[in-house]
């Protein structure tokens, strides 16, 4: 079998819900050792209420065992290929304990405010005396530095203050959330997995650590640099489109047979113009001159939408895909949870990987974010247990006796279920 | 003191915005990249709006120059046999090679990475494209809506009885190119270990679905279609709203904040109110809720608003435009924006770096003109002379 990129890379994951775990489940899928770690205090949210009966009453069909912490599917999908275990880093044996792993490890993730770290004593320089060599990744919303860096954000708060909202929603009308994505933890997370891997190649050459951070904010304005440039240098600002592309008519999502079933049109020239007015029958109105070129087509945008609508509601929405695209046209569905899950496309690719949870059961799961044709990454390990991967880190990897382990269970420092008191979480 | 990626030698052959902002990462952070451009022409990004004093001049696009900082920029014709014969030259040099053409083109020129593999075993080859290099969508066509459509992103944007929408820009495209940063980056690492390259093939399809945070998996286990739910965080009270000077983001998020919020709005009857109490029962009453809250919102200023929440421990956002991330006086004092001077355009503020790399230098180098390293790659690094120069000019090849 042959070596995964980032084998033999160990890193330390105080992470917890979406942004630092999303760092740590490229660089797990990749090959690195992750070794996340939980209080039993406050195990990572995303885990979900710990009462089973408040489960029940929210997810009336999920099959939950008597450890539902252990059945959340967000968890376990972003939390694959690492390993669990528990730490209480409130007392001294516990941080002593972490300062043992940084002492083993490649590097630390984390994504607390700036304060938290150093009120451990777990800031860069306490770690650095530990294991200089130690690359330490921090992912806090709005920067280590700067008047704002102690407000308080979540995913939708980073839509608003990186301007996504802004740039988002129907046109003429208010900004809108990415509601059911929380866009700034997934790309902070990518670029932290790809901050830690410059780091650990930068550390090949110079034999130093490094304390690396980012803003999760300013993650999400680079990908609106455009929009940044359109004002910078013609004091420009831009403004919502709904579907509409600056240039491009017809642009648009258009409504299908079927019940809620929407396909995305994009026609970028004369000649697929063309093509469409033929795929379409040629019906009459395709001949008016309001309709001839791409100027006019913009300006007779939302009558078009209309009469391009007429056509498409004959027809199911994959339907119109394959039409439109025999005849080289860009065209898709609009597909939701269960129609991705049967994607043809994307389970010839093997996009999804049915994983055995012990709790949770078997489910399919996103896989892989790109193919790697050497050293093919895939899921090896489900999502750990709450504590599942104590003996392995505490034992095999620090050393340390059954006694010991059992009396730091004792003490509540480890273990494998997680106290009664839990905030309210995500769902 | 060196970058992380210095020394690195990337091999750039991408277009548009996926594959550059791959390698822009990769050169941002030292490594060494040359970008091949097309003679004449050069990268279809050079004809992409915005344009400085919206004058369309292959210098001047804001895109363009915003994704190509830190590459080398030289001209050639791959559709010339002489064209391969100097790429391969090109790439017996290199550590890395990105490309983001449609499947067929490479193979079609006789690039594809078994036959570069054979010329350089180190290499490390990535390919972004909108649907993979294999399977059934494989050949089709797609732009930024439909990659947004058919990756799950659109199910989950907008009002619940309109239609779905596409996040604001070009979001599919650069989530790939970031991806193909990562991935190239994590191959490559191994490479240095191994001696061993290999080809990265990356889909935009699949990209959007990997930064999902569980609408496939809440389906599998709770066989619920995650669907849209306009502005709201279902399912907490409040989301975007009007206010007084514009909008606010009132997010709430967790279940303990309701009450703070309820005291700040100065109705502490409103915690107990079975209206409101359970995620089930808010749902019912959604639409009373929010014009309570709008009730309320709607004498206060948006900045007001953000700062006296962020106060008391509530999460609320600005929706900020691009005119109010420019005058952020946060974004101000972490040098977050750079200047960059150009020959063509003059100085114009960029954003800046996507993550800070400890005490490692970071300059924001312009990006090049089309075909400005010709002679500093084809003369000092391949040892053409300038006769062969004028000679690959005449015949089309540069």
């Amino acid at each position: 079998m042959p070596k995964l990129p980032l084998e033999g890379v160990r890193v330390i994951d105080l992470s917890m819900w979406f942004a630092g775990p999303m760092a740590g489940r490229l660089l797990a899928d990749m090959g690195a050792e992750v070794i996340k770690i939980e209080s039993l205090r406050h195990i990572d949210p995303w885990r979900g209420p710990v009462s089973a009966a408040v489960i029940r009453e929210r997810f009336p069909n999920r099959v939950v065992s008597d450890r539902p912490y252990d059945c959340s599917p967000g968890f376990n999908l972003q939390n694959r290929n690492k390993y669990g275990i528990t730490l209480d880093l409130g007392t001294d044996m516990g941080k002593e304990l972490l300062q043992k792993l940084v002492g083993i490890g490649d590097v630390v993730l984390e994504n607390y405010s700036p304060r938290i770290m150093a009120n451990f004593g777990l800031d860069y320089p306490a770690l650095k005396k530990v294991n200089p060599g130690i690359i330490m990744m921090s992912l806090p919303a709005l920067g280590r530095t700067g008047p704002d860096k102690d407000c308080l954000a979540f995913g939708q708060t980073i839509d608003c203050l990186s301007g996504m909202a802004y740039l988002t929603g129907y046109i003429g009308e208010e900004p809108m959330l990415q509601s059911g994505l929380s866009y700034g933890d997934p790309l902070s997370g990518m670029n932290a997995a790809f901050a830690v891997i410059a780091a650990l190649r930068a550390r090949r050459r110079s034999g130093k650590g490094l304390h690396i951070d980012l803003s999760q904010v300013e993650g999400v304005i680079a990908f609106n640099a455009d929009a940044v440039m359109d004002y910078t240098m013609n004091g420009r600002v831009r403004q919502r489109i709904g579907n509409r592309h600056p240039s491009m008519a017809p642009h648009g999502c258009y409504r299908c047979k079927g019940e809620d079933s929407w396909v995305v049109i994009a026609i970028p020239s004369d000649i697929a113009w063309q093509r469409f007015c033929g795929v379409m029958g040629q019906p009459s109105w395709t001949g008016h001159e309001r309709f001839a070129t791409t100027l006019s087509r913009y300006q007779h945008q939302d009558e078009l939408d209309r009469l391009i609508e007429v056509w498409t509601l004959k027809h199911d929405h994959y339907e119109v895909m394959r039409i439109l695209q025999q005849a080289d046209i860009a065209a898709g569905p609009v597909l939701d949870a269960k129609e991705l899950l049967e994607e043809p496309h994307l389970n010839q690719r093997g996009l999804f990987e049915a994983v055995a949870h012990p709790e949770a059961g078997t489910h399919p799961y996103i896989g892989m974010f790109a193919r790697f044709s050497k050293t093919p990454i895939s899921i090896r390990m489900p999502a750990p247990r709450v504590g599942e991967h104590n003996q392995y880190v505490f034992g095999e990897l620090l050393g340390l006796s059954e006694e010991e382990m059992a009396q730091l269970k004792e003490q509540g420092i480890i273990g494998n279920t997680p106290f009664e008191v839990q905030q309210g979480g995500m769902y | 003191m060196e970058q992380a990626l210095a020394g690195i030698k990337v091999l750039d052959l991408t277009h548009y915005i996926a594959g550059p902002y791959c390698t822009k990462m990769l050169a941002d952070y030292g490594a060494e990249v040359i970008k091949i451009e097309k003679p004449g022409g050069g990268d279809v990004a050079r004809r992409m709006a915005p344009f400085l004093g919206d004058d369309p001049h292959p210098e001047k696009s804001g895109l363009f120059l915003y994704l190509n900082t830190n590459k080398r920029s030289i001209t050639l014709n791959l559709k010339s046999k002489r064209g391969v014969l100097i790429f391969k030259e090109l790439v017996k040099d290199s550590d890395i090679l990105v490309e983001n053409f449609s499947p067929r083109v490479m193979p079609d020129l006789g690039l594809d990475y078994e036959n570069l593999e054979r010329l350089n075993p180190r290499l490390i080859m990535t390919s972004i494209s909108n649907f993979g290099q294999s399977g059934p969508y494989r050949d089709y066509r797609a732009t930024e809506i439909v990659a947004d459509a058919m990756g799950g992103w659109s199910t989950i944007i907008g009002h619940p009885d309109r239609e779905p929408l596409k996040p604001g820009g070009n979001q599919a495209q650069f989530v790939a190119g970031l991806f193909g940063a990562v991935g190239t980056m994590g191959a490559f690492y191994g490479q240095e270990a191994t001696g061993t390259g290999q080809h990265l093939d990356i889909s935009i399809m699949d990209a959007v679905l990997y930064i999902q945070m569980n609408i496939t998996s809440m389906y599998s286990y709770d066989q619920v279609i995650r669907k849209r739910y306009g502005n709201r965080v279902w399912p907490f009270p409040g989301g975007i709203l009007p206010c007084k000077d514009g909008y606010i983001g009132a997010i709430t998020v967790t279940a303990e904040k309701w009450p703070i919020l309820c005291h700040w709005m100065g109705m502490p009857e409103l915690i107990e109110d079975p209206r409101f109490l359970t995620a089930n029962e808010r749902s019912e009453h959604v639409d009373e809720l929010d014009a309570i809250m709008i009730s309320w919102l709607v004498q206060h200023d948006a900045e007001e608003l953000f700062r006296e929440a962020q106060k008391r421990g509530l999460p609320f956002g600005l929706p900020a435009s691009t005119k109010m991330l420019l005058e952020s006086r946060h974004l101000e004092e972490r040098d977050y924006f750079v200047e960059v001077d150009h020959p063509v355009t003059g100085r114009i503020r960029y954003p800046g770096a996507q993550v800070k790399m400890g005490n490692l230098p970071y300059e924001l180098k312009r990006a090049p003109l089309l075909g400005e390293h010709n002679e500093e790659v084809y003369r000092d690094q391949l040892g053409y002379s300038k006769n062969d120069l004028v000679k690959l000019r005449e015949q089309g090849v540069i």
